[in-house]
């Protein structure tokens, strides 16, 4: 049984990839291993810290609580997908800028959480993002500059 | 001298963005699980279920026949891999100490001690076949709590360690402390339980070893705050290697607040499998095995008494602590407990006798060594709590009993009764001030007692902290039992072309220490920010140095690298006056040029003094080629960074939910280099310690089993659970440093739990509440509203 591979066919960050994996084989891993994409990061693996979060077909899901098969004809995007033509995202210009980050190893997804709240509001106010973001643990910061560079971003936007 | 004379404000001294940045926000970061080397196998480590046990037998001949499995091992197979050494134990007392192995040998003393060690060729490999292994355990009688591991009857951990104790450590005198209690109006006592917490950085801790049979040498990637700590401590010391045939580097680090400091057992183990089977060896936690087996924090019991006069003086100090090590002596747990933690029990206010006996204690837990503030936060915690509690008996307003006994501005250098070094430089009251100020408390009382009318329970707390930073001078903390240096080093080069790369002892793990640094060079060599380039974390090719903790980086490694700034000026003054034609007495250097005294056009940019030094050409006699520098610098004193914080509750007395209405604080840590990230190293600060007061305890059952074992059940605060931080400064410069500099890492949380337990409890008084133990949880207020 563990010999079986299954093929998933996943656009990822807008390029079509197609891998054999291990049924059991994590989004997570997948992400990281056989796809290179070392910038989803894993801080618990249990599905608390939030630190694997990536968005399948726009949703955030944590990475680590998902398997590889589970996203096959499914599109992917992870922290590398934000940047385009090697410009940086609008909240990734305002993370920058307001410091939302320490060591910066949840931020790929504070990223993707924040990324997908303004997608669905794109004006929120403080405690909106305060909650948007509540899935996601940083020990570094104290939340309040991810919170002024989620403000800022809604604001280019 | 001072910052003002030494740095003008050009680059430093603004709140630029960081350059650490780019590549963490677009996923291009290299933490060690990001490494992939040719060849490498991964590690899963099989951790004892029980407390404390003896191990009878271990079978591991099923995993080993494992598909996929290259090699399992256990502690039998490693007893050439010595117990890991113990570097900083209590000063001028036995110290009954034992160090874990690399796997457990015989017997387990802690739920998540290694037993055996499955190298696989991929991790899901590695972790079925750890379900394979057979151990045959005899388990023991378990102790987890410190004052009771003390006790007649108790179980003995260690065969050189009666009644579990690691040391009883003493400071200050004690004689004079209760001759002055006997004279004091009133004595205030009180039980504090400082509670165990877990470190927590978002990146867990793991290793990749790699042993070189061509070379044999071993490179050691890493988790770590102090590369070159770690190499010295696995040659010399754990596993013999000769100095120059081991190699550490940390990448990106993804936090660490103490906990990355240390040596711990899979370290040795993976260079030493790495070995055996002749491929790389890669070790990452994952969190349980994080919360279980990585260093914890605090677990203090302490009983103080406050001996106080009627009008509000302090006049005399008893502190009488247990202080819970876990199961084994981790490389620095016996100075957090004794000299960064009685050595200031006194705070920031001048009582003339105090007495603090430390009981260091084994339990059936997991090591517990420094954590963000690491002794600091238990002591600025117990003064501050005991200031508010005398205040209380006397009638006093807590701003006032203050101000009665802070340390006054003359009375630096201030030695203080308990044997420190002396505070460098101070002034209490202006932070004090602003941050009543800021609380808006001229009102706040009465806002307070027409809200208790309305049934609604307003508290303020009040903290007032000093703490100990840059922490250094070595020949000091070896008198405390450090068995190394602390000073810091720094290499300078100024390449052919005039781009500069300057080579840090320091390791830092999201402090901003390039940009810091970066900052501090452009501005004293006068080059452009983006020529500057700081490196660090790979032992190969940075001058020795420390490491990142303590809030030490920039008060001494950047003090390194500005006496390196500083001969690179000499030089450069001496090699352009040759050019120049002019008396090296004459020169000057400003603004990135050395120039003839009085002739700023004679004048040669620090660009080709570099070109002229780094062809060598045509230099003064006896001049060396290439414009660097390298410096070691071991500063006369640690820095005292102070302030005062002050947090505003409300508490809903029939749910016992804590609102965090207001949070303000006021830190002074000298001059700063870069504002926006001394921002946030206090937002992050206070977030901790917060999380203390509110949130956080790991909690141990009677079986020393590890309750709070994942990130569902330690509760870590989440961006709803911490309020919007208020910020201010005073600036005191330190005399012990050429930057004036004093530290900011670790300020915000040695000053909040208390500001926060401060507020709680005066939001209680109506209902006879005095003192509770952290954390304020909803269930642990109300239970303590109804107990009254």
């Amino acid at each position: 049984m563990e010999q079986d591979f299954l093929t998933v066919r996943v656009k990822v960050n807008g390029v079509d990839k197609r891998v054999a994996v291990e049924p059991r084989r994590m989004l997570s891993d997948f992400l990281r291993e056989d796809l290179g994409l070392t910038g989803t990061n894993l801080g618990c693996e249990h599905g608390s810290c939030g630190a694997c979060t990536v968005l399948v077909d726009g949703q955030s899901v944590r990475a680590c609580l998902m398997f590889a098969v589970q996203v096959h004809g499914k599109s992917v995007m992870t922290v590398e997908g934000l940047a385009s033509d090697g410009q940086m995202h609008a909240l990734q210009e305002a993370f920058w800028e307001k410091q939302g980050q320490q060591c910066g190893f949840c931020t790929p997804g504070f990223l993707m959480s924040s990324y997908e709240l303004l997608q669905h509001n794109p004006n929120p106010n403080e405690a909106e993002i305060r909650h948007a973001i509540s899935g996601n643990i940083c020990r570094c910061t104290g939340y309040q500059h991810i919170v002024e560079a989620v403000q800022a971003a809604s604001e280019k936007a | 001298m001072t910052a003002e004379t030494t740095l003008k404000p050009r680059m430093v001294g603004q709140a630029i963005k960081r350059r650490e940045d780019p590549q963490l926000i677009t996923g291009r970061g290299n933490y060690v699980d990001d490494i992939k080397l040719t060849g490498m196998t991964h590690a899963a480590i099989l951790r004892s279920p029980y407390a404390h046990a003896n191990i009878k037998s271990i079978d591991t001949s099923k995993a080993a026949a494992h598909p996929g499995v290259v090699a399992v091992f256990t502690g039998a197979d490693m007893l050439d891999i010595n117990p890991l050494p113990y570097a900083w134990q209590a000063a001028g007392v036995p110290n009954n100490a034992n160090g874990p192995r690399a796997l457990a040998h015989e017997a387990v003393h802690f739920v998540g001690e290694g037993v055996a060690v499955v190298i696989a060729e991929d991790r899901y490999i590695a972790r079925d076949a750890l379900d394979l292994i057979e151990v045959d355990y005899e388990p023991l009688d378990v102790v987890v709590d410190a004052e009771e591991a003390t006790q007649p009857g108790a179980v003995q951990l260690h065969e050189n360690a009666p009644n579990n104790i690691v040391f009883e450590w003493q400071c200050g005198d004690k004689a004079k402390a209760d001759d002055a209690m006997a004279k004091a109006d009133m004595i205030v006592k009180e039980r504090i339980i400082n509670q165990r917490l877990i470190p927590t950085p978002m990146e867990t801790r793991g290793c990749i070893g790699h042993y070189n049979g061509g070379t044999d040498e071993y490179t050691l990637w890493m988790t770590s705050q102090a590369p070159h700590v770690h190499k010295l401590v696995l040659a010399a010391f754990v596993m013999g290697i000769p100095e120059h045939k081991i190699r550490c580097i940390a990448p990106n680090v993804g936090g660490a607040f103490g906990a990355k400091i240390f040596m711990y057992s899979d370290y040795p183990l993976v260079l030493w499998a790495s070995k055996r089977i002749g491929r790389p060896v890669k070790y990452m936690e994952d969190r349980s095995e994080n919360y279980k087996q990585t260093t914890h924090g605090r677990d203090h019991i302490t009983d103080v008494e406050l001996g106080v006069m009627k009008d509000g003086k302090v006049v005399g100090m008893r502190v009488h602590t247990y202080a819970n090590m876990g199961a084994y002596l981790s490389t620095a747990s016996g100075g957090i407990p004794t000299t960064l933690y009685g050595r200031i029990i006194t705070g920031v206010y001048d009582i003339p006798a105090a007495h603090c006996l430390v009981k260091g204690v084994y339990t059936n837990t997991a090591m517990v060594d420094a954590y963000r503030g690491a002794g600091r936060p238990e002591a600025s915690y117990m003064i501050e709590r005991m200031m508010d509690r005398a205040a209380v008996e006397l009638n006093m307003d807590p701003a006032d009993i203050r101000r009665k006994n802070f340390i006054q501005p003359d009375q630096f250098p201030y030695h203080n009764a308990v044997g420190l070094l002396p505070y460098d430089s101070g002034n209490y009251e202006p932070a004090l001030d602003r941050a009543l100020e800021m609380a808006g408390y001229a009102n706040f009382r009465q806002q307070q007692a027409e809200a208790r009318k309305q049934g609604k329970y307003l508290g303020l707390g009040i903290s007032s902290y000093v703490e100990i930073c840059g922490v250094a001078p070595t020949a000091w903390v070896m008198s405390e039992g450090w068995g190394a240096g602390l000073w810091e080093s720094a290499n300078v080069k100024v390449q052919l072309t005039g781009k500069v790369t300057v080579f840090t002892g320091t390791m830092p793990h999201g402090q901003g220490v390039e940009t810091t640094f970066a900052q501090i060079v452009a501005d004293e060599l006068g080059v452009g920010y983006d020529d500057v380039d700081i490196k660090y974390g790979d032992t190969a090719n940075t001058p020795m140095g420390y490491g990142t903790y303590g809030s030490r980086s920039l008060v001494v490694g950047g003090s390194a690298m500005k006496k390196s700034l500083d001969k690179i000026k000499e030089k450069a003054k001496r090699i352009a006056a040759h050019l120049l034609e002019a008396n090296p007495a004459d020169m000057e250097f400003a603004d990135g040029k050395a120039f003839v005294k009085g002739s700023p056009d004679r004048a040669k940019t620090i660009a080709e003094i570099a070109a002229a030094a780094a062809v060598g050409a045509n230099l003064p006699p006896g001049e060396e080629p290439f414009l660097d520098a390298t410096s070691y610098y071991d500063p006369p004193n640690c820095t005292f960074p102070f302030g005062t914080h002050i947090c505003i509750v409300e508490v809903d007395p029939d749910t016992g939910r804590v609102d965090l209405k207001r949070y303000i604080a006021v830190d002074d840590c000298g001059p700063q280099i870069n504002p926006l990230i001394v921002e946030g190293q206090i937002h992050g600060g206070i977030a901790q310690g917060l999380a203390q007061a509110m949130y956080e305890r790991a909690v141990y059952d009677e079986n020393g089993q590890l309750i709070s074992g994942t990130l569902m059940d330690y509760a870590i605060p989440t961006a709803a659970m911490v309020p919007h931080i208020e910020t201010d400064y005073t600036v005191t410069p330190s005399p012990a440093n050429p930057l004036g500099v004093k530290g900011a890492g670790e300020a915000g949380t040695i000053a909040s739990a208390q500001a926060v337990m401060n507020a709680v409890i005066d939001a209680l008084a109506p209902f006879g509440v005095k003192h509770m133990q952290m954390p304020a949880t909803p269930e642990n207020v109300w239970k303590t509203i109804h107990s009254k």
